[in-house]
């Protein structure tokens, strides 16, 4: 018999934190079979990353067996590590040395001979197109780039099991793209690759999924297999008369729905049974299920929100502002030194839309925001926000903005409470008024229980709820999302979402840039950027419709994306 | 060990060493920039010190007396007319102290043989007053001998001290300050250095990566200890290069003793910075921790001046032991019975720090 690459019997594992502990994984057990893809998924503190690490022989079970090829990991021998590659979240990449330098040492570590690795290498470079730029430092390269960099390294030996945490995190379509295009010619060559994601329609390309839940395996199918008891239970919503948001709303506590989010044109319906509930004037159209329905029946049947419809907007009064028009930018452009790094964008927010950036890595996103913020100074052109000269009088619009950046700027060593009161003194928040403040944003953002907690020990979904909270502690008129979904689990995402959608309701202008297509969709209008320019707006439908040709008659927003930025691509090296 | 792994992560070492500054800078900025601050701006000795001179009647004698005050290198004799005007320059800073002859002076001399000298020093400064004491009652003992030679009487003194400064007979504090700055320097630059790098490795997730490949943790431990050794010894040869060109420190010692006492101490420095990183996997701390235990043990003063308990704390770090070879290597020579025991207790720290951080040390994330 041919050993399983990855086999887990009943394997628990624990972590000691400052308060108590925590199971990571419980009674654990599976196995892989050879030279497939499986995705690994689950929310946040399901496990993933420690299931990972169990695999890498990087933690040891507590009880229970990990075998990688039959062998134990508790035992003292190599021969496991060079058998497998794996890729830690982080990319384990050394900044400071370049693309080659990265490879060499780690084809050294590998033990490969001279001409075995500098044949290795070349074709490593070559299949992640990073050939031209081996001379540059890993630090220099965009995040997909080095996500490829990452994966290279970690397949020099040709690894017969390949482990990826997270690859695709904060990482753009196109470069997402790639990825899997390197990790299909893989599984060509007899690699068993086991992938943790958190992108759906990335886990309906894999052949045989795990699913895990607070360190206990829901379930190990085909994606088909999970999908199956879920035919003719999902449905496309139109209605004529009202917005996809409040058909939402109505549609998300109406009896026998498990679930509603915006879709397309439509809001896109899970139901309990194979009955349908539609309402007058309403227009429901069967669509088939996706795995994201599949992940939300399985784990999230009791709502997110459920226990607290009204969302938080009654401590935000809704703002009664004159100016239509939140956000005014003409011909913006910002240089870095002699590089333009915006080059001379124009658009228009209006107040209460929701307001999304795309772009590749590199695109400009970041940059103009920081300007929109008056965190950078514009180098030309015209920037009013609130009806104010951000180039003059940045300070006085500050204090209408809340701002939630990448990395959610947190203290980690601060506790929850001492977070949120550190951020309203800074907002000049005082007295009973900052207290009574704080105590809505704990209650409202569902963080009581975490009232305590230092922010390092906090899970990714809910230091975003804080940083959310803290951003929203002064009542601002506009919000600035940065990223704030990447790298958080799918149903924090959607409870992520909801609030968002609630504070839009509430008046509240939202700016967001996002790596993740199906966010794109809750969008009132959409800014595609590439190379510091704006190469398409519109709403979400128009943008969509700008990339239907012969080839692709019903686009999806993630195939428009690549459509519109390899074709001004395309028009670019024309030109140059 | 397998040499290839090995030599990728000594090479990748050197590579990251070369371009990060910082590190440049403590290892070899660092050590001059200290050497030049204490050798040059730190000094214990008090030279060229300006002092006032107030005669109340010159006479032949005080004129004598003044010329030889001029000829002692430590002061700078500067007239003032009245003790009032002489004390308002102390105040004022301008002087160190008053040397004050009344209008007896030339009359008891001559008389008793023995003429008081009126010395005000200011004592804001203890340390520096007491050596100006100490230097007036030499240029005053040499006068006197000088004026009994001179006129042929031996000078009636019931008692004579003769003596001699064994080992640093100038008394330069440079000789004795230098040697305890190069135990500091290797201590930074060996213990600070790698309990920053290896703590960079765990918070930029590299240390992750390294260890899920066939590497081993003895390859890592190794593949650390060998660039930042020579990076030591490198700062080591500088510091001595510059104590004995530029500082004129002598080497009374072997320069082979020296050399191999440094290694021990910087195998102790190396241990030390590992296992603090192992314990602190966040540069900042790390860092925090190598200071801290670096400027623990007193290099400038001596141990037995300070507090039991502070020199009973003392044993438990290696810079102890060092400082008290190099001194001895420097100024005294190679003596063996006071060198045979600090080596041991390098000894023991040295393999002490290595074995823990090793056995500590094991490919595992938790």
């Amino acid at each position: 018999m041919v050993e399983s690459p990855l086999q887990f019997l009943d394997v628990a594992k624990k972590f000691k934190r400052s308060k108590g502990e925590v199971q990571a994984l419980q009674r654990l057990s599976f196995h892989l079979a050879y030279g497939r893809i499986i995705g690994l998924l689950g929310p946040d503190g399901a496990g993933k990353s420690t299931l990972m690490r169990m695999a890498a022989g990087l933690l040891l079970p507590d009880s229970g067996q990990v075998l990688v090829f039959g062998i134990d990991t508790c035992s003292p021998d190599n021969r496991i590590q060079s058998q497998i590659g794996f890729m830690p979240q982080r990319f384990g990449l050394y900044e400071d040395l370049t693309v080659q330098e990265n490879l060499d040492l780690y084809s050294d570590l590998q033990g490969l001979n001279k001409e075995e690795s500098q044949k290795r290498q070349q074709e490593l470079l070559a299949l992640t197109a990073l050939d031209p730029f081996s001379k540059r430092y890993a630090r220099a390269l965009s995040g997909g780039m080095k996500q490829k960099l990452g994966l290279a390294c970690a397949l020099l030996r040709s690894p017969r099991l390949l482990l990826l945490d997270e690859p695709t995190v904060g990482v753009d379509p196109i470069a997402r793209r790639e990825l899997w295009e390197i990790i299909k010619a893989l599984k060509e060559e007899g690699t068993t690759i086991l992938i943790s994601t958190a992108y759906f329609d990335e886990v309906e390309r894999c052949d045989e999924v795990i699913l895990l839940h607070e360190g206990q395996l829901l379930g190990q199918k085909t994606p088909g297999e999970f999908l199956s008891p879920l035919s003719n239970h999902t449905y496309l919503v139109n209605r004529k008369d009202s917005s996809r948001r409040q058909l939402q709303e109505e549609l998300r506590f109406r009896q026998g729905v498990i679930d509603a989010r915006i879709f397309t044109e439509g809001v896109r319906v899970l139901c309990m049974d194979l009955q349908i509930h539609p309402a007058s004037g309403e227009n429901w159209v069967p669509v088939p299920p996706t795995f994201e329905d599949a992940f939300v029946s399985l784990l999230g049947q009791k709502n997110v929100l459920a226990d607290s419809p009204e969302l938080p907007t009654h401590i935000l009064p809704r703002h009664e502002i004159n100016p239509e028009v939140v956000i005014e930018v003409n011909e913006l452009k910002h240089f870095f030194g002699t590089f333009e790094a915006v080059k001379g964008v124009s658009f228009q927010v209006r107040k209460g839309q929701i307001f999304g950036l795309l772009g590749a890595n590199g695109a400009g996103k970041t940059t103009t925001f920081r300007m929109l913020c008056g965190l950078l100074p514009a180098s030309a052109g015209i920037l009013r926000v609130a009806g104010v000269d951000m180039r003059r009088a940045s300070t006085s619009a500050r204090a209408l903005m809340g701002y939630v950046s990448q990395k959610f700027s947190l203290y980690g060593n601060l506790s929850c409470n001492q977070n949120l009161s550190f951020f309203s003194a800074a907002y000049g928040l005082k007295g009973k008024d900052g207290r009574q403040r704080i105590d809505c944003a704990l209650q409202e953002f569902q963080l009581s229980d975490y009232r305590d907690v230092n922010t390092d020990d906090l899970p990714l979904g809910i230091k975003q709820r804080l940083a959310l909270a803290c951003a929203l502690l002064h009542d601002p008129l506009i919000l600035f999302l940065d990223e704030p979904t990447s790298g958080v689990d799918p149903l924090a995402r959607r409870e992520f979402w909801q609030r968002v959608n609630g504070l839009a309701e509430g008046g509240v202008t939202i700016l967001i840039t996002t790596h993740f297509m199906d966010e794109a969709e809750y969008c009132d209008k959409l800014v595609l950027m590439s190379r510091g320019e704006v190469l398409a707006q519109g709403s979400p439908v128009e943008i969509r419709s700008k990339a239907r040709n012969d080839v692709c008659s019903q686009p999806s927003m993630e195939d428009a994306f690549i459509y519109l930025i390899q074709e001004h691509e395309a028009v670019l090296r024309r030109f140059s | 060990m397998n040499s290839q792994r090995l030599r990728g992560l000594i090479r990748k070492e050197f590579l990251q060493i070369l371009r990060d500054p910082s590190a440049i800078a403590i290892a070899f900025v660092m050590p001059v920039f200290l050497l030049l601050l204490f050798g040059y701006g730190v000094s214990l000795d008090s030279k060229h010190v300006n002092i006032a001179v107030v005669v109340d009647q010159p006479t032949p004698e005080t004129s004598s007396f003044l010329g030889s005050l001029q000829q002692s290198p430590y002061f700078i004799p500067i007239q003032y007319p009245s003790i009032r005007i002489a004390r308002q320059a102390v105040m004022s800073h301008h002087v160190d102290g008053i040397i004050w002859l009344r209008s007896d002076f030339s009359r008891n001399l001559l008389q008793k043989k023995l003429a008081p000298v009126g010395l005000i020093v200011n004592g804001v400064d203890a340390n520096n007053a007491r050596i100006l004491e100490g230097y007036l009652q030499g240029v005053w003992q040499n006068w006197m001998n000088q004026r009994a030679l001179d006129s042929g009487s031996p000078l009636l003194v019931p008692l004579q001290g003769q003596i001699r400064i064994w080992f640093n007979p100038a008394l330069r504090s440079q000789d004795y300050l230098v040697p305890g700055l190069i135990a500091i320097i290797m201590t930074l630059i060996g213990a600070l250095l790698t309990a920053l790098v290896v703590a960079r490795e765990w918070e930029r997730g590299t240390m992750e990566a390294l260890m899920a490949s066939p590497v081993t943790m003895g390859e890592i431990l190794v593949g650390k200890l060998v660039p930042y050794f020579i990076m030591g010894m490198g700062g080591m040869l500088l510091s001595v290069a510059m104590a004995l060109f530029l500082f004129k420190v002598p080497l009374v010692g072997s320069f082979w003793v020296l050399l191999l006492f440094s290694t021990l101490f910087l195998l102790a420095a190396l241990g030390m910075g590992l296992l603090i990183s192992s314990v602190a996997r966040n540069q900042f701390v790390a860092g925090q921790i190598a200071i801290i235990v670096t400027f623990l043990p007193a290099f400038i003063f001596d141990i037995r001046s300070t507090p039991l308990p502070i020199q009973v704390i003392t044993h438990l770090f290696a810079a102890r032991y060092f400082v008290a070879s190099l001194q001895t290597l420097f100024l005294a020579g190679d003596i063996w019975p006071i060198l045979l025991w600090n080596g041991l207790a390098l000894i023991i720290m040295a393999l002490f720090f290595l074995g823990v951080t090793w056995r500590r040390s094991h490919k595992r994330l938790d």
